[in-house]
């Protein structure tokens, strides 16, 4: 730490402890107002505004979800058309996947992972800020162009040459390229944030082994964030220029390959899946052990198990590819990798047993959803280890069977652990609890729902029914299930409807929370509900992995950081022992214009290349203007 | 395994036979080798799997509602009881792992048995277009080329292989009920053996997304008895039928002025045209426009009046006929047997 000796005002112990909040309030709020919200870098804010978001773009893709159970209700349908159809599934995979599970998870953990660390704001938080508003453009550019009839109608792999200058006519497929860039940027920008928040800003004491699961969770997830999206950056771009500028970096005829597409998109779509699965485990490992009343068993296996699928996450790509021709001894290698991640999941689940075994479940809403996440993504790991393997996936692969395991393992595997998380950390970000007599109903709706909805199509898949299309002839037997599945999924949709109404009526009318309605253990639940802007007045510090339950009554706190500035307390990767007071950047509107330039420059370039040489000048007077010394007490330090 | 489990999995495996009798196009309704080869490993695999996932929820259960003694503060855990449990966690995780061996190992078993073929094969070429597919025989012994479309004859009990390609984006050839499918990649070329056991017909579809289409790009394949096979591989190895009235010798003569020539070819006639399927004996096959509708008189010409509403986004264009036009024109395809 620096000296004190010649600071102003410093956070003594003789400061009355109100005047420090006050002035703590003040030096980290967000002033009211258009302009406090367009220029705040409080990663609360950000956080929830991105959790709503993500919310609403659910809510459409579940619209989407609802047209193609309509049109495929009976055969020979013609609810929406083939041209409708194919956007809609598009829009629909490409949405659930980018706009709203990858983006929900970083979300979360861009609100819960300062406060679950004990420090005052995330890592670099202007480029937090600027990673929303680039999230809000790609969505909002995936979205409009669905109203325009120009969504991309190539699926959400979009695979070459469907995708290509030469079958993928107008600018569908690069608005879905393009929507990829900037959800991959808004994705990395978290990412970075988190590694250097989780490395770097820990209360002093939390040391690795002591740091919450979902926190290492995050982790893991942010960096295979770093490593997959590099892949999907480069195969979006190659795209764009096969495109927009006559490389022939997919057509064959020129000496491109077709394959080379599958493969650079795998080697980033199969580690997105864990990067949707990791957080959605840790947010069941925080859930399991609040309310089985002990500490997870098994915490070091439970952090190699996620160290572990982060790093086999990118040993399995090619099992998406089984059935393109490739030599069968590669074939047998990835067989192996891919069933070999139910090692590290099996660990999960058995010590996720052990722990309810051992403890005293209290069965709470959080609870059920973390025991339907249970219960359905068991199947869906089963499915996995049945797609992993070669022979059997030549029959499942691209039809209904599929997309019941993806199902799965997406809303059974991430989905419900993540409602069983807002119902978990609601109070903590709204201050009321939800209800947990609406909370029963919404778990068992969506429970029943869901199953009824996704089981049946194992059997259509195994009954020979591709994945993708717009409809089906009488002269197959798939009309009876399709018409089952169709009616399930109107309980699956009351049940997040039930869901959206408690969330929105709870937030004004639900029961105040209190700090920790739960009795939770990690730091989160040591401040206030909602948290005060600048988290905690002290900063916590910590000798156990369940600071709240093996510290009863007041928590430890350290002092020394400054009154003048927002600053945080830099501590060491391993051990977290303080070693350094950073300032943290106050309000800032430049990384929305930096964000505007950067949107305007990638939907251009959409239609010409030109926009990259031009656009790329208000982007660099944005960058200099977020970067421009204003002469505050933060760019002291 | 408790009396209650045997129920579950007598009752599972009761569906799993019955959902098996329907469909001709089903990987439970297996009549080829490779499919029956296949559908024994789905069943092992799928049956293992329920057991797994029955004691992974007994267990659960258990250590939900097991009694307990009185109420104790969160984090205190006895070393005993730790040690229990890590005994608990590593024996299923051991048997985990054993598992995905088994399975492991079994697919590669299957994998064997599957390129294991007597080399008697006959030789299938198809090729992939949005939304048709081109089918043309190679018969080694004989030199014999003989192209067809969305509709493949075979023999039933001899090994066929199927050389697979791609003309503009990707496809899969999928029979379900007699093998796995394989990608058809732009630039590429696959093999897929297939054996059907038994004579039958089975449906096949495109199952990799290829488009507007895509769900319409089917085909039938059609096992047969090998006598048979022969005599329907000579008839098809002829010219195109002559016309034997005035109305299709008048079809036949508006189709070779018409536009239909410029993409269809018909042998025996100066027609040869090769963007679209191959008209020489349409007749005879079951369906048109790729498994959309029954060969009739009637559907040819409900598809050469209109094929754009039939199958939107096809490459046949309308092209515009008079009625009696259109009345010649099917009548003369519709004798193309």
């Amino acid at each position: 730490m620096k000296p004190d000796g010649d600071v102003p005002f410093t956070d003594h112990a003789e400061v009355p402890r109100t005047a420090v909040e006050m002035r703590l309030a003040d030096l980290w709020r967000t002033p009211p107002g258009l302009w406090g919200a367009l220029t705040t870098v409080d990663h609360k804010i950000i956080g929830r505004r991105y959790i709503v978001t993500a919310f609403v773009f659910l809510l459409l893709g579940g619209a989407l979800a609802l047209l193609m159970r309509l049109q495929l209700a009976w055969p020979e349908s013609r609810v929406l058309d083939a041209d409708l159809y194919n956007q809609v599934f598009t829009v629909h995979g490409a949405n659930m996947m980018f706009l709203f599970a990858v983006p929900v998870m970083e979300a979360m953990a861009v609100y819960l992972v300062p406060l679950m660390v004990g420090t005052r704001n995330i890592a670099f938080p202007r480029l937090n800020a600027f990673s929303y508003w680039i999230y809000l453009a790609g969505g909002i550019l995936l979205w409009l162009s669905l109203l325009l009839d120009m969504a991309p109608d190539v699926g959400w792999f979009a695979y070459v040459p469907l995708s290509g200058p030469q079958y993928g006519a107008g600018k569908r497929a690069d608005i879905w390229a393009q929507m990829i860039t900037f959800t991959e940027l808004s994705a990395l920008a978290v990412a970075v944030e988190l590694v250097a928040t989780i490395f770097k800003q820990r209360a002093p004491g939390m040391s690795l082994n002591r740091m919450p699961l979902f926190v290492w969770s995050m982790l893991v997830t942010a960096f295979l964030v770093i490593l997959a999206m590099p892949a999907i950056m480069a195969a979006s771009t190659t795209l764009i220029l096969d495109r927009l500028i006559g490389t022939h970096f997919y057509n064959p005829a020129e000496g491109g390959d077709v394959l080379l597409w599958q493969h650079l998109f795998w080697f980033f779509g199969h580690p997105e899946v864990y990067i949707i699965f990791i957080p959605a485990v840790g947010m069941v490992s925080t859930i399991v052990q609040t309310f089985a009343r002990r500490p997870v068993f098994g915490y070091l296996a439970m952090v190699l198990a996620l160290i572990a699928t982060g790093i086999l996450s990118f040993g399995l790509w090619v099992h998406h590819m089984f059935v393109t021709g490739l030599p069968r001894l590669g074939e047998s290698f990835f067989t192996a990798s891919s069933m070999a991640i139910a090692l590290p999941a099996g660990v999960q689940i058995f010590c996720w047993i052990a722990t309810l075994w051992d403890g005293r479940p209290v069965f709470r809403t959080p609870l059920l959803f973390a025991l339907a996440f249970i219960v359905t993504f068991v199947i869906g790991g089963l499915t996995g280890v049945m797609v992993a393997s070669v022979p059997f996936d030549t029959q499942v692969h691209d039809t209904y069977f599929v997309v019941a395991h993806f199902h799965y393992v997406l809303i059974g595997g991430a989905v419900f652990p993540l409602i069983g998380g807002i119902y978990y950390w609601f109070p903590k970000l709204t201050g009321r609890m939800m209800s947990e007599r609406l909370g029963r109903w919404v778990a068992g709706l969506l429970f029943v729902g869901f199953n009824l909805t996704f089981f049946p199509m194992h059997i259509l898949g195994l009954e020979g029914m591709p994945r993708r299309v717009y409809t089906y002839q009488p002269d197959v037997p798939w009309a009876g299930l399709n018409l089952f599945v169709s009616a399930s999924s109107l309980i699956l949709t009351a049940g997040f409807l039930l869901f959206f109404y408690d969330a929105l009526r709870s937030a004004r009318l639900g029961v105040p929370a209190g700090d920790n309605p739960w009795d939770a253990p990690t730091l989160e639940w040591a401040t206030a509900s909602p948290p005060p802007a600048y988290n905690f007045a002290r900063i916590p510090v910590v000798d156990g992995p369940s600071p709240l339950w093996e510290q009863r009554g007041e928590l430890t706190v350290a002092a020394g950081l400054q009154l003048d500035r927002r600053q945080l307390l830099v501590t060491t990767v391993g051990d977290a022992r303080p070693e350094a007071r950073e300032s943290s950047p106050t309000g800032s509107i430049w990384p929305l214009l930096a964000a505007i330039a950067t949107t305007v420059m990638l939907i251009a370039s959409i239609f010409t290349p030109w926009a990259v040489v031009w656009g790329s000048i208000p982007i660099a007077v944005a960058l200099i203007g977020w970067f421009w010394p204003k002469g505050t007490p933060e760019d002291e330090a | 395994m408790t009396p209650r489990t045997l129920r579950v999995l007598a009752a599972l495996a009761g569906a799993l036979s019955c959902t098996g009798c329907s469909g001709w196009q089903s990987a439970l309704d297996a009549h080829g080798l490779q499919a029956a080869h296949l559908l024994r490993l789905i069943t092992f695999i799928v049956v293992v799997c329920t057991v797994v996932w029955i004691l992974v929820l007994g267990a659960l259960a258990v250590a939900l509602w097991r009694r307990r003694s009185g109420p104790s503060e969160p984090s205190d855990t006895g070393p005993a009881v730790e040690r229990r449990l890590t005994v608990a966690v590593s024996s299923a995780v051991a048997v985990t792992a054993v598992v995905i061996a088994v399975f492991t190992a079994a697919s590669y078993q299957t994998t064997r048995a599957l390129s294991d073929l007597p080399s008697d094969a006959l030789t299938v070429k198809v090729r992939g277009y949005q939304w048709w597919w081109e089918v043309s025989y190679q018969d080694p012994q004989s030199g014999r080329t003989l192209p067809s479309a969305n509709e493949i004859h075979v023999p039933a009990g001899r090994p066929v292989r199927f050389v697979l390609e791609a003309a503009d984006v990707i496809h899969s050839f999928w029979v379900p009920s007699l093998a796995g499918k394989q990608d058809l990649i732009p630039g590429r070329t696959n093999e897929i053996a297939i054996m059907a056991q038994r004579a039958g017909i089975y449906r096949g579809q495109c199952a990799e997304f290829c488009g507007l289409q895509h769900a319409h790009m089917a085909f039938m394949v059609i096992a047969e008895e090998p006598a048979q096979f022969e005599a329907w591989a000579t008839a098809q190895l002829q010219d195109a039928a002559a016309p034997t009235n005035p109305e299709q010798e008048r079809g036949r003569q508006i189709f070779l002025t018409k536009a239909c020539a410029a993409c269809h070819a018909i042998r025996g006639t100066p027609a040869a045209g090769t963007t679209g399927p191959d008209l020489t004996h349409i007749a005879s096959r079951s369906t048109i426009a790729a498994g959309l509708l029954d060969t009739t008189r009637g559907s040819l010409a409900a598809w050469i009046a209109d094929p754009q509403t039939l199958k939107p986004g096809n490459n046949m264009p309308m092209v515009p006929l008079a009625a009696d036009e259109l009345r010649a024109v099917s009548a003369y395809l519709a004798s193309l047997k």
